[in-house]
């Protein structure tokens, strides 16, 4: 797909926020709570900030909800009733001033809600998403997009990807189809491109390894039997904050809730890193302590999804390294990996 | 700190333990968990006001306990946790060698757990300032204040329990969460569903908690649950004058009954 | 309703009949409840399903009746927690849900030709008794046809009538076992444990397929006797039992190395067991 080259002058951003809003679009966009950002579904432009590296969640959210209701239940005496959900209902919604790594993450999801059966929660809610994505001018060392084939200023999966310049204007690469039909929608906000160079204006994210190299070490079986799962893993406390952070973490539950009106069949979020992810009744585990999960978290993502769904399930972000308790650091240890393995 | 390093390493090379559990340099700035193994590692023992995660969590991780005998280092928070593990019969008294570190950061040689005893008595370590603070003004709150703010404050909790993994208290091999019949806890984040949780939480640690606060530093969304069970310490003190943790000999407050135990609270 | 289907969203079903078939297990057969339903249904052998009372959560189960008996499903199941309690309180009229089948399926096709030694012990007759009755069922494919099956106690040992229908066949061979303590005075079967009475029996391995469910320590010490029997790794065939949730690769919960193992078991070869991590 080609792509078109406009620009925004930086005080018609809230004129394209306010198209958007006024079409009924719901603006999912990271705004200041206490001494985080997070996304949040925003009212006015004034709430959005772009003063950031990272939020500490995801916005995986939008698509994979922490709890998505499959189906209702009616109970009367012996008789049951299902009730489908109304996917009519689901929103459509404008992700506003995601970073690339972010975008990319909908893309491990959908390798994994749509690969063999299709999930039609997943399916329909990432077809009413419209993707504005910002790329990035600050990174810490905790970024390492550049080392899983992404960088600050990637494209991939954006309908739109605003750039920053030097004089606060935006650089606005239309990369999809709907990027473009917005853009053509809003002839006085996406205006003729300026000069400037996007390159300049992106901030220089070190590759630390490079997951080509990585992935089939990974997959190799010395490394799945290397000590070096153990020593390194000492520390987690096996708990979910790396996963439900995570932009590409799918994992989940399903639960059922047959109180009083409320009788639904849901899912949510779980984890591998959870002890009781994988116990059985019976006591059994088959992944019994700590550096086992650890080790499933990583081989899932860097050995067992490029085979089976071909896509690394990690776009470098560095959220769970931020979120971790204990300061288990992903981009440590998988560059370790990549050297000594 | 050279006086820690040297023991450790002192207690490495005579084999008297198999491995230090303390703090090493991690990444970004961070400290983090170490685990000692060789007389030559010693040197990256290191302890400053970073150093704040309760290590004591690791003595009841089966892998941690598999390395051998286990030395640790042990601020006053885990210290206490040591002595509380000691009468919860989760570790035999004295199997544990405790490198201290009193709360004006010095070096302790403790050799067995009476000694320990013996510098808890007048070296406690008490809640921070803006902690109590908190604490106070949450107390000074309505029913229904206190509810809201509780129910505001905790419904953005996601449940990764990294609270509960991070308590060296929180050993249980099935949480209450987890049991499914009845099931007590809803599993999924929910908003009243949190609350259950965390008073849960809150009221099986009274009377166990050692103050260090980790279960609120760990949260990745910067929930302060600590405040719960911090508030639990206080009114276990009102109430029976004891605090969790400064000795061996007596069980959890809340498993024990004494004849003038003041019945109030019941009412 | 939307085009795409709600892969969640289980068929109902109605509990036609249940059969106590020892302490805490029970079989129930099952009908649809929408005829519609029951029309477009077909399954084979090996595959397994979820089944759930609504309200209590689902629970995985293979389902335990041939694929060549049509019309109604049938499960076995032990009350061990949560689901299975629930479904325990059923009574027969009641409706219940189920989805599926899932999963790959026994080669039968395969093992056209050939004998097949059936092993099996306590619980996991049930994930047997499907593929059983559907290679008794094409009686005149198979050459031999033996089954072991062993359970703790004479109590332990379920399907008690169709082991007497076994029995009673020529074509068969039935041996079933109950492990040192577990006889009453008038057992008649084999006193041992299954891979004991098996080196016993000593079955030859030419041209034998040999299928093994049970529970791990079973497993475990019948495996090597197997191949000392002169069994090949790619002859010997069992099932995998991981935690499972929806059933199609998706929530994770059964991932073992690259495999799901309710996508590509449960049904494995050991030559296929070997190459995965020991994560079952
Ligand atoms: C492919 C397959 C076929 C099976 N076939 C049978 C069968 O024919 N008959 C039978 O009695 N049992 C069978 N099981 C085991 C059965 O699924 C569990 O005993 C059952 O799910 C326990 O559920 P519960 O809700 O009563 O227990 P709880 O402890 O309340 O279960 C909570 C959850 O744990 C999981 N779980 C617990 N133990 C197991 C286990 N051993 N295997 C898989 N998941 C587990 C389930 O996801 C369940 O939802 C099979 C399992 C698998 C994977
Ligand atoms: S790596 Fe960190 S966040 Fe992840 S389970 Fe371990 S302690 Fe928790
Ligand atoms: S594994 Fe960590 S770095 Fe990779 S995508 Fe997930 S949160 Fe980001
Ligand atoms: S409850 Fe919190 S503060 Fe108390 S011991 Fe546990 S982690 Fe530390
Ligand atoms: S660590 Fe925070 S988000 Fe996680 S369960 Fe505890 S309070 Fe909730
Ligand atoms: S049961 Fe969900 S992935 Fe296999």
């Amino acid at each position: 797909m080609s792509m078109e080259i406009k620009s925004i002058q930086k005080d018609s951003l809230d004129k394209l926020f306010n198209s958007l809003k006024s079409r009924g679009n719901l603006i999912y966009a990271p705004v200041k709570v206490k001494n985080e950002v997070q996304f949040d579904f925003v009212e006015k432009f004034e709430q959005i900030t772009d003063d950031f590296i990272q939020t500490t969640q995801s916005v995986k959210n939008s698509v994979f909800p922490k709890i998505e209701t499959l189906f209702k239940f009616v109970k009367t005496g012996k008789e049951v009733k299902m009730l489908d959900m109304d996917m009519s209902l689901i929103p459509e919604i404008v992700i506003w001033g995601i970073h690339p790594c972010d975008v990319w993450g909908f893309d491990s999801l959908r390798a994994i809600f749509t690969w063999d059966t299709h999930d039609m929660f997943f399916e329909k809610r990432m077809d009413k998403l419209t993707i504005i994505g910002m790329s990035c001018a600050k990174a810490d060392d905790y970024c390492f997009c550049t080392s899983v084939n992404l960088g600050p200023g990637s494209t991939k999966g954006s309908d739109v990807l605003l750039t920053k310049t030097g004089n606060g204007d935006y650089i606005a690469e239309l990369v999809s189809d709907k990027g473009k039909a917005l853009a053509t929608s809003m002839p006085d906000v996406f205006v003729q491109a300026v000069q400037s160079k996007k390159e300049d204006f992106l901030v220089v994210v070190e590759k630390r390894f490079d997951s080509e190299s990585l992935i089939p070490k990974m997959q190799k079986k010395e490394t799945f039997d290397s000590p070096f799962w153990v020593t390194n893993s000492l520390r987690c406390l096996g708990c979910g904050a790396c996963a439900y952070v995570c932009p590409t973490c799918a994992c989940f539950d399903i639960q059922d809730e047959g109180y009083g009106a409320r009788n639904i069949r849901f899912r949510c979020w779980d984890s591998c890193g959870l002890k009781q992810f994988t116990i059985h009744t019976s006591g059994h585990n088959p992944r019994e302590v700590q550096s086992q999960r650890w080790r499933q978290r990583l081989m899932h993502k860097f050995a067992y999804m490029p085979e089976r769904n071909k896509v690394t399930g990690c776009v470098g972000c560095g959220k769970c390294s931020r979120a971790c308790p204990v300061d288990m650091n992903i981009a440590e240890q998988l560059q370790e990996i990549d050297q000594k393995m | 700190m050279d006086s820690l390093r040297r023991k450790a390493q002192q207690l490495l090379e005579s084999k008297e333990v198999d491995c230090i559990i303390g703090y090493n340099e991690g990444s970004s700035g961070n400290v983090h968990a170490g685990f000692i193994t060789t007389p030559g590692q010693a040197e990256k023992l290191i302890f400053d006001d970073r150093c704040k995660q309760n290590l004591g969590v690791y003595l009841t991780k089966h892998e941690v306990m598999r390395l051998g005998k286990l030395a640790i280092v042990a601020p006053v928070p885990v210290m206490r946790t040591v002595l509380i593990l000691t009468y919860e019969c989760q570790i035999v008294e004295n199997s544990v060698k405790v490198l201290g570190i009193g709360l004006d950061g010095q070096f302790l040689d403790f050799n067995e757990y009476a000694d320990i005893e013996k510098y808890l008595t007048d070296h406690c370590n008490e809640h921070p300032e803006e902690d109590k603070k908190l604490i106070e003004k949450i107390s000074a709150m309505s029913v229904e204040e206190r509810w809201d703010f509780w129910h505001e404050t905790l419904k953005p909790c996601i449940k990764c329990f990294a609270c509960r993994q991070a308590c060296p208290m929180c050993y249980c091999v099935r949480c209450q969460v987890e049991c499914n019949q009845p099931q007590w806890i809803p599993v999924q984040s929910s908003e009243l569903g949190n609350m259950e949780w965390h008073f849960m939480r809150a009221m099986h640690l009274a009377g166990r908690c050692t103050g260090c606060g980790d279960c609120g530093r760990s949260c990745p969304l910067g929930i302060p649950v600590h405040l719960l069970t911090f508030k639990m310490s206080d009114v276990v003190l009102d109430n029976f004058n004891t605090k969790a943790g400064l000795t061996i000999k007596e069980p959890s407050t809340l498993s024990t009954y004494k004849a003038n135990d003041k019945e109030t609270f019941i009412r | 309703m939307s085009s795409i289907e709600n892969i969640y969203k289980p068929y109902l079903m109605r509990v036609e009949k249940i059969t106590n078939e020892a302490p805490d297990v029970r079989t129930f057969r099952l009908k649809f409840a929408n005829p519609e339903d029951a029309a477009s249904f077909s399954f084979k052998a090996g595959q397994f399903g979820e089944y759930s009372v609504l309200g209590e959560g689902e629970s995985t189960f293979c389902i335990a009746s041939a694929p060549t008996r049509k019309d109604y499903i049938e499960c076995t199941f032990r009350r061990v927690g949560k689901v299975t309690s629930a479904l325990s309180k059923l009574e027969e009229g009641d409706t219940m849900s189920f989805r599926g089948p899932y999963g790959n399926i026994f080669p039968i096709e395969d093992w056209k030709g050939k004998n097949l030694l059936y092993i099996a012990g306590g619980i996991a007759l049930p994930p047997m008794r499907c593929v059983i009755w559907n290679t008794v069922d094409l009686r005149q494919d198979y050459k031999d046809i033996t089954i072991l099956y062993g359970a703790r106690t004479v109590a332990d040992l379920v399907y008690k009538h169709e082991l007497q229908e076994w029995t009673d066949r020529p074509d068969i061979k039935l041996v079933t076992t109950v492990d040192p303590g577990g006889e009453t005075p008038d057992w008649k079967g084999e006193v041992g444990f299954v891979p004991t009475v098996l080196e016993k029996m000593a079955p030859s391995s030419e041209n034998t397929v040999a299928i093994v469910c049970g529970p791990p320590v079973m497993i475990k010490f019948t495996l090597p006797i197997l191949s000392k029997l002169g069994f090949k790794d790619e002859d010997i065939f069992t099932t995998l039992e991981n935690r499972m949730k929806c059933g199609f690769g998706k929530c994770g919960r059964c991932n073992v190395g690259k495999v799901f193992v309710c996508k590509d078991g449960p049904v494995f070869t050991l030559a296929q067991l070997k190459e995965l991590p020991q994560e079952y």
